[in-house]
This record gives C-alpha cells, sequence and structure tokens, in this order.
C-alpha cells in the first residue's frame, strides 16, 4: 500500500556556477539566473510503501509522517533562502531536480528502512520532479 | 496496453478507534480522528484499470458499466454514510482510508472484465491519499 501525504513551503533560491561567466549563466539558467534570488510557493508530496498494519489499520501513522516532513523539510526550508541558509547547495545548484534527491535522502533517513517509495517536487503548479531510490 | 482512470466522489463519517482498546490508547494512536462522536471526510476514490482496447469500439471497458459497478458496489454502500456504523465491513476493521482503499480493491478485483483492475487511490484531504494495487496485496 502507497500512502502519500502532502505539503507547501515557501523558499528562495538562485542558480548560479561561479566558474562560468555571466552569459554562460544567463543561457543555461535563463530567469533562474542569479546572483539575486527569486522565490517558489512548494508543494511536496511525500509517498511511502508500506503494509497495512492488522490493528491500527495504518501504514503509518500520518501524525507521525507530518512530524518527520514538518521536522527535516519545513523547518529547513520554509521561508528560507536555499543557497544562503541550508548549507546544502554549496557545492551543487538547487534545481528542482537536485532539490527533490536532497528531499528524498532527508526523509529517508528520518523514515523507517526502506520505507520512502518517492517524492514528487512540484516547484510551480506547472511541472514537477520525482526522485526515488 | 492501456491505463484508464474515472474519479468517484463520496462523503462519510468514520471514527478511528478500535472497540477493544481503551480510549486513552486510541487517542494516543489515532490522535484527533479518535473522536467518538465522528468526522467527515469528502473523499474521492480514483479506479484504473487496464488492458487492450477494443479494436472496434476503440474502448478499454464500456464506461458506464464501470461506472454501474463502482456506484453499485463502493460509493452506494458508502456514500453519506457512518462507516463504522452502516458498513458491516468497518465494525470489526477500523475505516482508515487504507481500509478503504482495500474495501474498494476487494469490492471490485476480476469485476471489470475483459479490463483489469491496475489500482485503486483514495484521497481523504488534500493533503493525503493512499494507493492500492496488486503489490499491496501481495506484500
Amino acid at each position: 500500500m502507497l500512502l502519500t501525504r502532502r505539503m507547501e513551503f515557501s523558499s528562495s533560491h538562485r542558480l548560479w556556477r561561479g566558474e562560468w561567466d555571466d552569459a554562460r549563466n544567463h543561457a543555461v539558467f535563463g530567469r533562474h539566473a542569479g546572483p539575486v534570488s527569486h522565490g517558489h510557493n512548494y508543494e511536496l508530496e511525500v509517498t511511502v510503501d508500506g503494509s497495512v498494519d492488522g490493528e491500527t489499520g495504518m501504514v503509518i501513522d500520518l501524525k507521525r509522517l507530518k512530524d518527520v516532513m514538518d521536522a527535516e523539510i519545513g523547518e529547513r526550508f520554509d521561508h528560507r533562502d536555499l543557497n544562503d541558509d541550508t548549507g546544502l547547495f554549496e557545492r551543487q545548484q538547487p534545481t528542482a531536480e537536485v532539490f527533490a534527491g536532497v528531499i528524498f535522502g532527508l526523509l529517508d533517513r528520518a523514515l523507517p528502512d526502506g520505507m520512502l517509495s518517492y517524492v514528487t517536487l512540484r516547484p510551480t503548479p506547472d511541472y514537477e520532479v520525482e526522485a526515488r531510490r | 496496453m492501456i491505463r484508464l482512470t474515472r474519479r468517484y466522489p463520496f462523503s462519510a463519517a468514520h471514527v478511528l478507534a478500535r472497540p477493544d482498546w481503551s480510549e486513552a490508547r486510541n487517542r494516543d494512536v489515532y490522535g484527533k480522528c479518535a473522536n467518538p462522536s465522528g468526522h467527515g471526510h469528502n473523499y474521492v476514490l480514483e479506479v484504473t484499470v487496464r488492458g487492450a482496447l477494443d479494436p472496434e469500439s476503440g474502448r478499454l471497458v464500456p464506461i458506464e458499466r464501470m461506472d454501474a459497478l463502482v456506484q453499485r458496489r463502493v460509493i452506494e454502500p458508502l456514500d453519506h454514510r457512518f462507516l463504522n456504523r452502516d458498513v458491516p465491513e468497518f465494525k470489526s476493521e477500523v475505516p482508515t482510508a487504507e481500509n478503504i482503499a482495500r474495501y474498494a480493491w476487494r469490492a471490485l478485483k476480476g469485476e471489470l472484465a475483459p479490463a483489469v483492475l491496475d489500482r485503486v487511490r483514495l484521497v481523504e484531504t488534500a493533503n493525503n491519499s493512499v494507493e492500492y494495487s496488486e503489490e499491496g496485496e501481495r506484500s
């Protein structure tokens, strides 16, 4: 049984490689190019996979899943700048693709072994990326 | 192979609590959902079937038949009901989203020939949903 919980958070980011010149950064990253950050209301769906407990009828306690998502994702990223405030994007760009992988890793560590199936990250309602093991 | 999904909204009340547990234990495991008076959700059941297209009709399954079956087997028994009280299965099983999804799976499996039931997804609120398929049945 797959169970999915959704949350929203708002963060700012910029895409910029210091060793590239301005023209190349703008050519590759377009409107996402720095040096100034911009923001998104991110939507995140977290899907866990497990069997239904015979007594409780639950795959996972939704409150526990919410607490993990709040602690690992909400507190770390909500109303923060991904580049400046998190220490996670000094050597990699906070693109949706990279960010989804980072989120998968953080949640995978915090949830029971092997339970996390995939995460879907939507920086805007118009596009999404999915990260799995 | 092609997959087809239809959405079926329904509304129902439930309490998440086991009669054989104390109120404190139920509150501990199920939180707000254990409130004895019950509470309700606008659920959406998504039913996905898969199979081959009928070369003549260009369809996977007659939609009207699929709708009638889902209505009769799942929506009518659950819609505008108090699940714990009104649905025999949920007198012994707690009507979590997980168990409601399994209820729908069991009610529909094998009934949609020539198509095959691929998965059911139950959306309980905008923030949580569960998905059940053959893989889930095996685990």
